[in-house]
């Protein structure tokens, strides 16, 4: 199923379908348990962060949503079930899942020396034809990403030399060139500054609401957060501990509680408690 | 195709010019298409001057004219004599040719082997493949059997068993093992390799007067081509470096990491290992020809990035062509100072190049 990204398409039915579906995924990294039965539906069209402190186990839920920890591979274990559009994501092959879902990985260490361009154009790789490489839509995709991303400056230079922050946007627009209905974004702004924080927000918010990508963002910044998504997932100790809109979810007690943390330190306005 | 870095600045948007600080060799990463033509008119001259030149030289209209006669029924109306046939046909053409499908083989594996070990420092022997070849074919040596398949003995068999089986041990102990499969990879190779050089060390020692035997094929050369060598090791080395090259966009995937390529829809456990075994394969079929010439698999994928930038779809053929005219040039040159071996030859034109490459892979090799 290919979206067609530049149109708009928000769905409008009363029940969207579900874009990915987790149903008591537990995962152990041998017997560390990183995720306890968790149950987290995303339909498509929306946009949520998943906050938590540490070790809560967010990047170990992306990797199961994108079906990586599925190979229960000796120090690996993983019970449950996640389904993408429906499907169990283990019947997907890799291919059609890289189509369906685009993934923005914290960092990356580059061995080779490599073009800010040519990282981005790697995006494309899930719709490059295997003979031809990369065709003229591949190209104008990848001057999209770079455009939206706002990192045409940076074109020609080494992906290794720049700054994390501008790493960290180049990965965005590498993401971004998949041109995927569903974006998962792990961190995608602990490096950045605040103007490009508030702009990475922006770019997440606008691909959203006028391109219906579906959008999961693990996040630290609260304030980020609370202030550009509708819909906070909790995670603590494995566990899911609140999932609600998030007006009534960042509670001062979930600060607490959850971050440890007097509410106070948080200039946020939080919802009462109950 | 590769990456054409204008293509990608086309859509005016928001895109600012690029920013130019590459010189001359510009025009060649933004066309891929030119650097081939290039390697290919090398690979051109690097067979006429492979043929002609030796201790008989032949002129090179001849030997062009012999060329185009034999492999492709053109008469260009110049007449040789019948020993410069002899001498091009059947002694220089088997040669150079197998220098040169073993300099293909030998660079496409290097390049393979170094991404998917995301190692600059890797090469086609880095899991074991040499030393598991140079112990088969020391004991090839030591057994006093002497049957003779396709021109192949004892020792090449040995050696390209001893190859796929050093990296086959190498593999299923790594993946075993609780470390990151690519630490895993590299440092069980290192580990099974050290112990089969032990093994290795103690033949030599035992070996007595064939030490000069074992010697040899340790330095590597291409003094024993034939035809029908040629004709077992070429489809072998020729149908794996294509079935990599057919897999350009996996190894592309694996440049930022396997996580990430898996993202980018790569079966990255499958794929890994296909491409390991088509890469070792070639090695060891290299290796049973002509010993264990280095370098080359290490430097020539490095200086077609150089040139090309990281795409595997431009890095891959480039680097099968460049591998080509190398090995075939530094084998006349081995055949020119007076059959010293090849490897010699590599090593000394590899070696400051690998040294200068360090010095650079501090910044970066960004031209």
């Amino acid at each position: 199923m290919t979206v067609a990204w530049p149109a708009t398409a928000r769905p409008t039915t009363a029940a969207p379908p579900l874009a990915l579906e987790a149903r008591g995924v537990s995962l152990a990294y041998r017997d560390r348990a990183a995720l306890r039965d968790v149950d987290l539906s995303v339909a498509a069209g929306e946009r949520l962060a998943v906050i938590g402190p540490n070790g809560a186990g967010k990047s170990s839920l992306l990797r199961c949503l994108t079906g990586l920890a599925a190979g229960a591979g000796g120090s690996v274990g993983r019970s449950g079930s996640v389904h993408l559009d429906g499907v169990p994501i283990e019947e997907l092959d890799r291919a059609s899942v890289a189509r369906r879902i685009a993934v923005v990985p914290q960092q990356v260490d580059l061995p080779f020396a490599m073009r800010v361009e040519e990282v981005v154009a790697l995006g494309r790789i899930p719709h490059e034809d295997p003979l031809r490489g990369l065709r003229e839509r591949d190209r104008s995709a990848v001057g999209r990403a770079i455009g939206r991303v706002g990192i045409g400056h940076l074109v020609g230079r080494d992906a290794r030399e720049i700054s994390l922050g501008e790493r960290q946007l180049v990965l965005l627009a590498m993401a971004i060139a998949e041109e995927a209905p569903i974006l998962l974004l792990d961190e995608p702004t602990v490096h950045l500054d605040l103007r490009h924080q508030v702009e990475t927000m922006e770019l997440l918010r606008a691909l959203n609401e006028r391109n219906g990508v579906t959008i999961l963002a693990v996040l630290h910044d609260l304030h980020l957060a609370a202030h550009f998504f509708p819909r906070l997932v909790v995670l603590d100790g494995g566990r899911v501990v609140a999932d609600g809109p998030t007006e009534t979810t960042l509670t001062a007690g979930l600060v607490r509680d959850v971050f440890g943390v007097d509410p106070a330190v948080v200039r946020l306005h939080l919802a009462a408690e109950g | 195709m590769a990456t054409d870095s204008r293509a990608v600045a086309r859509p005016a948007e928001t895109l600012a010019a690029p920013v130019v600080r590459l010189g001359r060799l510009e025009l060649l990463r933004r066309r891929p298409a030119l650097l081939a033509a290039g390697a290919v008119v090398g690979l051109a001259v690097a067979l006429v001057a492979g043929v002609a030149l030796g201790s008989v030289a032949v002129p090179p209209d001849q030997t062009v004219a012999i060329l185009l006669h034999r492999l492709l029924g053109l008469d260009l109306g110049v007449s040789w004599s019948a020993p410069a046939e002899t001498i091009v046909v059947d002694l220089r053409l088997p040669r150079v040719l197998t220098a040169m499908v073993v300099g293909t083989g030998l660079a496409v594996a290097g390049a393979t082997f170094q991404g998917l070990l995301r190692n600059p420092l890797a090469d086609p022997y880095v899991l074991g493949t040499a030393s598991g070849a140079a112990l088969g074919a020391a004991i090839g040596v030591l057994v006093p059997l002497r049957w003779l398949v396709l021109e192949f003995g004892l020792v090449h068999g040995l050696a390209f068993a001893g190859a796929l089986l050093a990296v086959f041990t190498v593999y299923r102990l790594s993946r075993t093992g609780s470390l990151g499969t690519l630490t895993g990879l590299l440092l069980t190779g290192y580990a099974v390799g050290s112990l089969l050089a032990a093994g290795l060390a103690l033949v030599m020692y035992l070996s007595g007067q064939n030490l000069r035997q074992i010697f040899f094929f340790l330095l590597g050369g291409f003094d024993g081509a034939s035809w029908l060598r040629l004709a077992a090791a070429a489809p072998i080395v020729l149908a794996g470096v294509l079935a990599i090259a057919l897999r350009a966009r996996v190894l592309n995937a694996f440049l930022l990491g396997e996580e990430t390529a898996l993202h980018l829809g790569v079966d990255a456990q499958r794929e890994r290992a296909i491409l390991l075994g088509l890469a070792s394969l070639v090695t060891a079929a290299g290796v049973a020809v002509s010993g264990l010439v280095g370098f080359v698999g290490l430097v020539a994928p490095h200086v077609v990035r150089l040139l090309a930038g990281p795409n595997a779809r431009a890095v891959l053929p480039v680097a099968a062509l460049f591998g080509a005219s190398f090995l075939a040039i530094a084998d006349l040159v081995a055949r020119l100072v007076g059959e010293v071996p090849v490897g010699v030859v590599t090593a000394v034109v590899g070696a400051p190049f690998f040294l200068y490459l360090l010095r650079r892979a501090r910044t970066g090799y960004e031209l």
